[in-house]
């Protein structure tokens, strides 16, 4: 029990060391029918790096965070996370592979016939095995992390979007994930809203998760992130420190698409 | 003539209403369970078998469930398998209802948002475990009111099976008709022995669609 209480937020140690890719993208395709939406994706991410993705909508940026837990699939190219490869035909696979990474939506997507407290320990229990008394110990410690200790068993339909959103980041915690997703996860949210949600994922990188989220919140991405991707048309068109990045952009799309949020 | 008294109608109509049970209940199980059966199916396969289904619902809701008793029953005897009205009786109901149920299922099934599919799969879940845990509790509480609806149907329903010679509930009716002559009686105690049959069943589906409202949302 103790030891269960005294659980921090990433218990499973991810297999990859710290500052080693964790996240490896090579030469990945992806199109709908005719459509290419992802023409050639190179990209490693670093074990604790933070990295943040913006673009234009239709750039391709939700669709190359999907594939990486496998929401999508792709059609060419190869993609491997904390050493486990994407293999859609084997379920077990998948399946390893999904426990290493978390993900967390734009629209939430909590299960509403369960309790704020069931829905952090349903996979757990399911994919994991976790004992009862193990498992509700690690949902408290992960509500109390995201500020909802006291929402345990109140019903996701009883929160603000904002206290839902959170409960959607303990869920995704729960399965102890080497790399969190998050994609446009404030973007559903009143602005009152959104820095309560900022401020758990700050709290998360700041800890050393590593990180991928497709944002439109450029100041948030300019202080949390490592490294920021600009992308374009399906393609990696910038990348770099966000200093550099928002500070001097080199390409023309980049300073448009820069100067299209200002006004 | 006049020996039959009212107590003599009810007490064969009753007798021959536990035969309307019975189809009603293999219906409901039969039904139920290759209905279900098909719902997991459709939701795993691949455009194949999902579009074979798809002809089968459509082919049993397309046809009036007389044909399809006449045909069990006359359609089977023809391969040379000798079917009691019984069988046929059977048969026939449990495919209507499975075709009907399924496809009530599969539209509750679709009404669930796809973010649910996505979120639990996220979370390592496995399509089996996706279905019991998050997908079903949401779609049965969808489910309760146009199942049951359904059912009160097919306890109706069962009534074709007179045609075929079976002796249930309305075909009991009809000879206690012929003998007693006093077909406004008989029809009379039929239509409110269906009628008791079918009002617990809507009422129970009332009570647990509010059961599960107060619970759900």
């Amino acid at each position: 029990m103790s030891t269960a209480a005294e659980a921090t937020v990433a218990t499973a140690e991810p297999h990859t060391a710290v500052g080693a890719p964790i996240v490896s993208i090579t030469a990945l395709r992806k199109s709908y029918g005719e459509n290419e939406v992802l023409k050639g994706i190179d990209l490693s991410v670093l074990r604790g790096e933070v990295v943040a993705i913006i673009g234009k909508s239709g750039s391709g940026k939700s669709t190359l965070l999907r594939c990486i837990n496998g929401l999508e699939q792709f059609q060419q190219g190869s993609l491997t996370v904390d050493g486990k490869p994407l293999l859609y035909e084997s379920a077990m696979a998948m399946r390893a592979l999904r426990q290493r990474v978390g993900m967390i939506f734009q629209g939430f997507h909590l299960f509403p016939h369960l309790s704020v407290g069931r829905n952090v320990m349903l996979a757990p229990r399911l994919v994991k095995k976790r004992g009862e008394a193990e498992n509700i110990a690690i949902a408290r410690k992960l509500l109390e992390r995201v500020g909802l200790a006291e929402k345990f068993d109140a019903m996701p339909d009883q929160l603000s979007g904002g206290q839902q959103q959170r409960v959607a980041i303990a869920r995704a915690l729960a399965m102890e994930p080497a790399v969190l997703l998050c994609d446009e996860i404030t973007s559903a949210l009143d602005p009152e809203l959104v820095g309560e949600v900022l401020r758990v994922v700050e709290s998360l990188a700041d800890e050393g998760m590593t990180l991928l989220m497709v944002t439109h919140e450029m100041s948030f991405a300019r202080k949390v992130s490592d490294r920021v991707i600009f992308m374009h048309q399906g393609r990696v068109h910038e990348m770099g420190p966000p200093a550099a990045l928002f500070g001097a952009p080199q390409t023309p799309e980049l300073k448009q698409f820069l100067s299209s949020l200002q006004d | 003539m006049g020996a039959f008294t009212l107590w003599d109608i009810v007490r064969n109509l009753l007798l021959a209403g536990r035969w309307t049970v019975a189809l009603s209940l293999i219906a409901f199980i039969g039904g139920g369970v290759v209905g279900a059966l098909l719902l997991v199916l459709r939701l795993r396969a691949g455009p194949m078998l999902t579009r074979l289904i798809g002809a089968y619902v459509q082919l049993f809701q397309g046809t009036p469930l007389l044909m399809q008793l006449f045909l069990a029953y006359f359609g089977i005897a023809l391969l040379g398998v000798e079917v009691s009205e019984w069988t046929a009786a059977a048969i026939a109901l449990t495919l209507y209802t499975s075709a009907y149920l399924t496809e009530i299922w599969r539209g509750c099934v679709a009404a669930i948002p796809k973010g649910q599919w996505e979120a639990s799969s996220s979370l390592a879940m496995s399509f089996g475990e996706q279905l019991r845990h998050v997908i079903l509790p949401q779609a049965l509480r969808l489910a309760t009111a146009p199942t049951v609806g359904f059912l009160v149907q097919v306890v109706k329903g069962t009534a074709l099976a007179s045609v075929i010679g079976f002796v249930e509930l309305t075909k009991a009716g009809s000879m206690m008709a012929n003998v007693t002559f006093r077909p406004f009686v008989v029809f009379g105690c039929v239509a409110l022995m269906y009628f008791l049959l079918c009002y617990p069943i809507s009422l129970f589906a009332r009570r647990l669609e509010r059961r599960t409202h107060v619970h759900g949302r």
